[in-house]
């Protein structure tokens, strides 16, 4: 029941905000949305204070009978690996609705309603475990998504809804392909049961290579990831927020909902691929960014760059590369998220994303710059934020299966610094740039409470990571226990 | 009075209503003198009503899960599960499409008593396709609903475009009618039976022999033609960009839906009920036609500006997606799978008569006066005029492309089940490719409503409604996201009719 509240509650919230009327009611849709968001994170709270982190199966389970025809139920259940990204994403959608309350002047209605479907519909991917229920909200994220950019976006935004649905609709489909197969294969659509099913060497690498394209594209994985900047750059701040933070993980998610468990063999055979294209993603993006005159755009890349350590702690089967990637898309939820965030503050105030255009915005804004500093911090992975264990304890599980490929993946703790500091320094520091940035006010009220609440989170997690880590133990022991039985 | 013989002919109840109904409102028309016709039209929905009472009392008779079949005029004509279900469905869709269409009808001066009766006469040619039993009651059905087409097709006898269109549908129809005769007759030859249940059982009789399977081989590609020219299937397809553009848009949306109910419902009495020893050579054909329907549909589809001719290709891409589930049945031989795949199929059919009459409703609902709305162009901003025909149009677009949470994703769903479980994998991956090729023009029209601001020439105010078309719009919208939410009932309902077969 927990986790049907959790996808719903948000939904009917969002819808409860549509049916409001135009903008003319705006007031009253943004404080229906907060109450709506925030009813929605309270509802999740109990999944994590009432979770038992010994037991590695699912908890919260509940299962109704949806179209018996195909053996598909409205199964849900959370294990160690996902109850995490549910809390995650119902706390960065408060923050969201909070961001665009005074930001956001025109259909109103419309984008809180996009954020809140949207918000239910991604709790809904993490809970889901039964394989169609799983594809019917992994696909339905993508319509609301297209009208958030579409809509609220910058001058490019058509071209960036475009593309980023049909890239991740023509890896979802294949998905289908393969999702199909493994029922045909195995009468039934529940993941679970598929974690047990028998499968020969190439069979697991026809669906490996089906599943793939879904879950690459939507990490993004290179070289499918050049929807991402796009779509980044033109989304509004709050677009860019839940895409950074939520929606890039569902990518990860399926990886070791999926493939991991179901395909073990194949997943070890093409583990060097997997490992290759992480790794480019890690170095080569990383100098891609460095490069970026786009502020959004520098930290797309820098989201690429990080998301390929995550890809390559799932495939070096270890506890600590697959905790420590976890660990990593939790803290990459905060960071990028409040990185978006900072961006989004200038950008409502110089209407500009260009690095070029900034430069002494410390003078005028000193609350703003040394929050900013703490998130560039974790952002390259400073120790002490939450940016650090990730990253550390992939770096530690690399090491374990090979020396140059810890030394490779350690380059990303010199080239995030680069990146995100080099950008650090032109846009906060410096003398102020022009006249523009000499007449910059300080944070708002609203603003503090979104980035504050994100600091907090951050050093938190940095400080004492245990009770993140602690909840995934269990199941992430007993998915590796999976990925070394051989199915064939 | 001899009441055996009446109660043996009262299963086709609902074609006697619609028979007598049809030809009472010819004269009630030929007597009135009303230019609004409210006589007329309120006639037609009563007797549309009739025929919904008479076969619900059908299918009240034909036992608990409507299992009994009822064969009558010496093996001419059946009555089962599926020919009710699709009857029902033709009958929402005709008087659906009379709403919709009133409005536009009168701006037009075209509410005249042939539309209406032309109609009825039309579904009654549905009907009697959909209950065919026999080689000689589908043609007879076939060619009623065509010539009532053909001439509704040029009502506007102002348009050059409509004529025209009516002129290519006539040609290439009679050729199609022509092929299909020619097919029938060859079967005929070579089993010496008309009735399709005799057929099939003489050619389960015949199976191995040489000379004959070369005869028949040949019936069956003139079959197929024949049902792909009603289908409009590619390479088949040619006349259903121009007849859908050219003609009046209530026309379109009275051929875009019921008629693809009827000739579905005639692929699966040939096919399934006629020739299915013979599956092993129809399949393949419908293989190719599939793959093509989908290509050319869905790639052609992108370079339409008229959402008129974009529905007509995007007709051909959904076309071309049905038959994967006809063509799944029988897998070396084995006929386990076949009520499965077909009934796929079924769902299919009546899903997309669901989003194409809603689709045509909302170009009916934009268009005015001297104004047709059937432009993409004309969309522009819609969410800005009014975002709850905006959403409704959202969904049926992102249905047509076969998006979850719509309905159009569980009909995708089950044809690539289908398609996958008959080990057609690569069948279905080329599907799914072709359908994200699709995906895109679908998505024009979202980006068209959402995203873009009004140009100038538009007018801001949606034309004036009548509250039953607000409403009957609204009800078909939602049940895209209804169905779509718990497909389980229909999806059901299908595989029963098949099965009942």
């Amino acid at each position: 029941m927990l986790l049907s509240l959790a996808i719903w509650v948000p939904i009917v919230a969002g819808l409860a905000v549509l049916a409001v009327g135009g903008d003319e009611r705006a007031p009253l849709q943004r404080q229906l949305a907060l109450i709506g968001a925030v009813v929605g994170f309270v509802v999740t709270i109990p999944l994590y204070t009432q979770f038992q982190p010994a037991n590695a199966g699912m908890q919260f389970e509940q299962l109704v009978q949806w179209i018996p025809r195909f053996g598909i139920n409205y199964h849900l259940g959370v294990d160690g690996i996902s109850v995490l990204f549910i809390l995650l994403n119902s706390f960065i959608t408060i923050l969201v609705v909070i961001a665009g309350w005074t930001v956001v002047e025109s259909r109103v209605g419309q984008y809180y309603a996009s954020f809140l479907v949207l918000s239910g519909l991604l709790n809904g991917v993490f809970a889901a475990l039964d394989a169609v229920l799983f594809y019917v909200f992994f696909e339905a994220t993508l319509i609301p998504m297209f009208i958030i950019i579409g809509v609220w976006g910058g001058p490019n935004r058509v071209y960036a809804a475009v593309k980023f649905f049909l890239y991740t609709l023509f890896g979802s489909l294949l998905m289908l392909v393969a999702l199909l197969y493994l029922y045909g294969r195995s009468g039934s659509f529940a993941i679970l049961d598929w974690h047990q099913l028998p499968l020969t060497l190439s069979e697991q690498k026809w669906l490996f290579f089906g599943l793939l394209f879904a879950f690459a594209v939507k990490v993004p994985m290179w070289p499918v990831h050049t929807w991402l900047p796009d779509a980044h750059t033109e989304a509004p701040t709050g677009g860019s927020v839940v895409l950074a933070a939520i929606l890039l993980k569902l990518g990860a998610y399926g990886f070791i909902r999926f493939t991991l468990p179901i395909l073990p063999d194949a997943s070890r055979e093409l583990a060097w691929l997997m490992i290759a294209a992480s790794l480019i993603a890690v170095v080569y993006i990383g100098f891609v960014a460095l490069v970026q005159a786009d502020m959004k755009r520098l930290i797309a890349y820098s989201s690429i760059s990080h998301m390929g350590f995550v890809t390559l702690g799932f495939f070096v089967f270890n506890a600590y590369g697959v905790e420590g990637a976890l660990v990593q898309m939790i803290s990459h939820g905060f960071v990028s998220a409040a990185m978006f965030f900072c961006v989004g503050v200038v950008y409502d105030r110089m209407h500009t994303r260009m690095i070029a255009d900034y430069g002494g915005v410390v003078n005028t804004m000193p609350k703003f710059a040394a929050l900013m500093m703490l998130f560039s911090m974790a952002n390259s992975g400073l120790p002490g934020t939450s940016g650090f264990v990730g990253e550390f304890m992939v770096i530690m599980g690399a090491m374990q299966a090979s020396f140059w490929l810890a030394f490779l993946a350690a380059t990303t703790l010199v080239l995030g610094a680069a990146y995100t500091l080099w950008m650090y320094k032109r846009v906060i520091f410096g003398a102020v740039a022009n006249a523009q940035v000499s007449s910059l006010k300080d944070l708002n009220s609203n603003e503090v409470i979104v980035l504050g609440a994100l600091a907090v989170a951050v050093l938190a997690m940095g400080i004492y990571p245990l009770p993140f880590t602690e909840v995934m133990h269990a199941s992430v022991d007993e998915l590796l226990r999976h990925v070394a039985l051989t199915k064939i | 009075m001899n009441w055996t013989l009446i109660v043996d002919h009262l299963p086709a109840l609902p074609e006697m209503v619609l028979l007598a109904g049809a030809s009472a409102l010819m004269i009630v028309d030929a007597r009135s003198k009303d230019p609004q016709r409210r006589a007329t039209y309120i006639g037609a929905q009563l007797v549309l009503a009739a025929c919904l009472l008479a076969t619900g009392f059908v299918l009240w008779g034909s036992g608990a899960e409507g299992e009994r079949r009822f064969v009558l005029f010496d093996g001419l004509f059946v009555a089962d599960l599926m020919g009710h279900v699709l009857k029902l469905v033709c009958y929402a869709a005709v008087s659906t499409a009379l709403v919709y269409s009133r409005r536009y009808l009168l701006e037009r001066g075209l509410m005249r008593g042939e539309f209406v009766t032309l109609l009825l006469f039309s579904l009654l040619g549905m009907m009697v396709m959909i209950s065919a039993n026999s080689l000689l009651t589908v043609y007879l059905g076939l060619e009623l609903m065509s010539l009532c087409l053909y001439a509704m097709v040029a009502l506007d006898r102002d348009s050059p475009l409509a004529t025209e269109a009516a002129m290519k549908y006539f040609v290439l129809g009679a050729l199609a009618s022509g092929l299909l005769l020619y097919g029938m007759s060859m079967i005929y030859g070579a089993t010496g039976a008309l009735n399709l249940n005799d057929i099939a059982l003489r050619l389960a009789v015949m199976a191995g022999n040489a000379s004959d399977r070369h005869f028949l081989a040949f019936g069956v590609v003139f079959v197929v033609a024949g049902i792909a020219f009603k289908l409009g299937v590619a390479p088949f397809h040619m006349w259903i960009p121009d007849v859908y553009h050219g003609a009046p848009t209530p026309v379109t949306l009275v051929v875009g839906s019921g008629p693809k109910l009827a000739a579905f419902a005639m692929a699966v009495r040939l096919l399934v009920n006629g020739l299915l020893p013979l599956a092993q050579d129809w399949q393949l054909m419908l293989a190719l036609l599939a793959v093509l329907s989908m290509a050319i549909g869905n790639i052609t589809a992108i370079a339409q500006t008229n959402i008129k001719r974009m529905l007509a290709y995007s007709a051909i891409a959904n076309m071309g997606f049905l038959l994967l589930g006809l063509l799944s049945g029988v897998v070396g031989g084995n006929l386990r799978s076949a009520p499965d795949a077909y009934s796929t199929a079924l769902f299919y059919a009546i899903t997309y008569a669901i989003m194409s009459v809603g689709a045509f409703g909302m170009v009916l609902l934009l268009s005015r006066a001297g104004f047709e709305a059937d432009k993409l162009e004309d969309f522009r901003g819609l969410n800005r005029r009014s975002p709850w025909y905006a959403f409704l149009m959202m969904l049926l677009m992102l249905s047509l492309a076969g998006l979850p949470p719509t309905v159009g994703f569980y009909a995708k769903l089950a044809v690539l089940q289908s398609a996958v479980a008959a080990g057609q994998v690569w069948l279905a991956v080329a599907a799914v490719v072709l359908s994200l090729i699709g995906a895109f023009y679908y998505l024009r029209v979202v980006k068209l409503m959402y995203f873009d601001e009004m140009s100038d020439s538009q007018v801001a105010a949606l034309p004036e409604t009548g509250m039953d078309v607000r409403v009957l719009l609204s009800l078909n919208g939602l049940a895209i996201l209804f169905f779509g939410l718990f497909p389980y009932p229909l999806l059901n309902l299908c595989l029963k009719a098949i099965e009942a077969l």
